[in-house]
């Protein structure tokens, strides 16, 4: 089979817009949650995305009617990790894993009661990009368009809470509000990305074009596109390569992002030897 | 009292290991450049952070510019340093021109944007405080003394009323920092720029201070220079070699 020939399949391209979409999303958040140290609020907010699936699938509650019950439970818990954070005198990772066990904890609960493991339950696991339909592409596009224009909008204020808090604060930046607006965006970008990679490797599409762009990157913004680029790329690359080898379309995403990272550091070194 | 930048009112501050700040009144001038010093521990930054709306004040009032702290949102007219070893993440890919950008973003309404004039006020600050070739060198490649010029440079570029210093000289070498307190009291003279510098080099800010506030959980002085050099209390606190020596650099 070749490339015009892959191409030319719906459900395909269905996967490459989609996917594309989503890690553009998950790509330009990661910066932010890598340089605030909320790299596995993504993990954190999977394993609750899996509790909740198992919730909407014992409701009878499937496809894209099941975001009806995950959406709000994972925005739930992702401010319930910030507020953690904020008043609990807990820190940002121990938060995260507080708030995962339960998520996956009362997934492997629900699940068990209502009869064991399904196909559906199992494909959040691992993700199953290339069995995305028309409809989850639309929600995909329409959300990135929403989270896009959040981004943009707060562009400044979230790169001063990244750069730091006590000094955003001092600028009179509602540092509370703004991180709440981060998790929120995260979680609706974990909420989509689910169908992507699945929970198993949702945080490496957050952490991975973030960690590789902050090798090269000389700027912020400069950072930010970097990472989107690597995300889209390996994305299209990844789904790619799983079709003409016949392999998992998740894993192979995640391994062509590793690889970019190795490539990113190698340059780093070469580059800037000291 | 109208002109009053800062001023507290039976101010208190605790943390869980106890009380830190008991019972501090003070009123800070415009024009004044104070010096606050006391012993590691005394509550000096944390009266800072107190007076900024970073830590929680248990008991007492603060304002800023006569508006009360809770009420204060004219963020524009305060400039701040903090102490920049414990701030600035290594990794962080912004340039010095991004860095210094953010000070402007309390000028900002939503959605906040930085255009063209604010660009070119941002090359203007980096030109007065000599680092426009350090423009676009990441904040992670800089030296102590360099970041610590960025960070002032993002901390006036607003052009502030008031500029808030805590201990913003503790990694530099003896050179850099007497270069770097010579630029604070330029900045207090030629600006006017009411200055508010906590340091543990009660010698150095005696060149420059035209009051100095010595802190321990209470306040123990305040009040001008001058006094300060003739107070049997600070005679006994810091012993008369040690103040005859501070006063005489004066």
């Amino acid at each position: 089979m070749n490339l015009l020939e892959i191409l030319s399949y719906g459900f395909i391209q269905r996967a490459l817009l989609a996917g594309t979409l989503i890690a553009l999303l998950c790509s330009v958040l990661g910066v932010f949650l890598v340089l605030r140290r909320l790299s596995l609020i993504g993990d954190g907010l999977a394993h609750v995305t899996f509790g909740s699936t198992a919730i909407a699938l014992a409701l009878k509650f499937y496809s894209v009617m099941s975001l009806l019950v995950t959406m709000p439970i994972v925005l739930l818990a992702s401010l319930g990790i910030l507020k953690l954070t904020e008043k609990g005198r807990l820190s940002g990772d121990a938060a995260i894993g507080l708030v995962s066990a339960l998520g996956i904890s009362a997934g492997i609960i629900l699940a068990s009661v209502g009869g064991g493991y399904n196909v559906d339950l199992l494909s959040f696991l691992f993700g199953n990009i290339l069995s995305i339909r028309s409809e989850e592409v639309v929600i995909a596009a329409l959300l990135c368009l929403g989270v896009m224009l959040m981004l943009t909008l707060y562009y400044h204020e979230l790169f001063a809470i990244s750069f730091s808090d006590e000094l955003a604060k001092v600028s009179g930046i509602h540092t509370s509000f703004i991180n709440s607006v981060l998790v929120l965006l995260t979680a609706l970008s974990v909420v989509l990305a689910m169908k992507l990679v699945g929970i198993m490797l949702i945080s490496s599409l957050l952490i991975v074009p973030a960690a590789a762009a902050l090798q090269l990157a000389r700027g912020f913004k400069v950072c930010i596109v970097l990472a989107a680029l690597q995300g889209c790329s390996s994305v299209i690359i990844g789904i790619i390569i799983s079709i003409m080898s016949n392999l998992p379309a998740s894993a192979s995403i995640v391994m062509v992002n590793l690889l970019f990272f190795a490539a990113a550091c190698v340059i780093r070194r070469i580059k800037y030897p000291t | 009292m109208p002109g009053e930048i800062v001023s507290t009112e039976l101010l208190s501050c605790s943390y869980r290991e106890g009380r830190v700040l008991e019972d501090v009144s003070f009123q800070v001038a415009r024009g004044d450049y104070v010096g606050i010093v006391g012993p590691n521990g005394s509550g000096k930054s944390t009266l800072i952070k107190a007076l900024l709306g970073l830590v929680t004040i248990n008991k007492g009032s603060a304002s800023l510019f006569g508006t009360p702290l809770s009420g204060f949102r004219d963020w524009h007219k305060v400039g701040y340093l903090p102490q920049s070893l414990h701030l600035v993440n290594p990794v962080f890919p912004a340039t010095v021109h991004e860095t210094v950008g953010l000070g402007l973003l309390s000028l900002k309404r939503f959605p906040k944007r930085l255009n063209r004039a604010d660009k070119e006020k941002i090359n203007i600050i980096l030109e007065e405080l000599a680092i426009s070739d350090l423009e676009h060198k990441l904040i992670g490649e800089l030296s102590g003394g360099q970041l610590q010029r960025v960070l002032l440079a993002r901390a006036i570029v607003n052009d502030p009323e008031l500029l808030v210093l805590d201990e913003p000289t503790a990694a530099l070498d003896p050179e850099t920092r007497g270069r770097f307190y010579a630029m604070i009291a330029d900045i207090n003279r030629s600006r006017g720029v009411t200055v508010l510098l906590v340091t543990h080099d009660s010698g150095a800010i005696g060149e420059h201070a035209s009051k100095m506030l010595y802190l321990d959980k209470k306040i123990l002085f305040y009040g001008g220079f001058d006094e300060f050099c003739h107070s049997p209390e600070m005679s006994s606190l810091f012993g008369e070699h040690s103040q005859h020596l501070m006063c005489h650099r004066h």
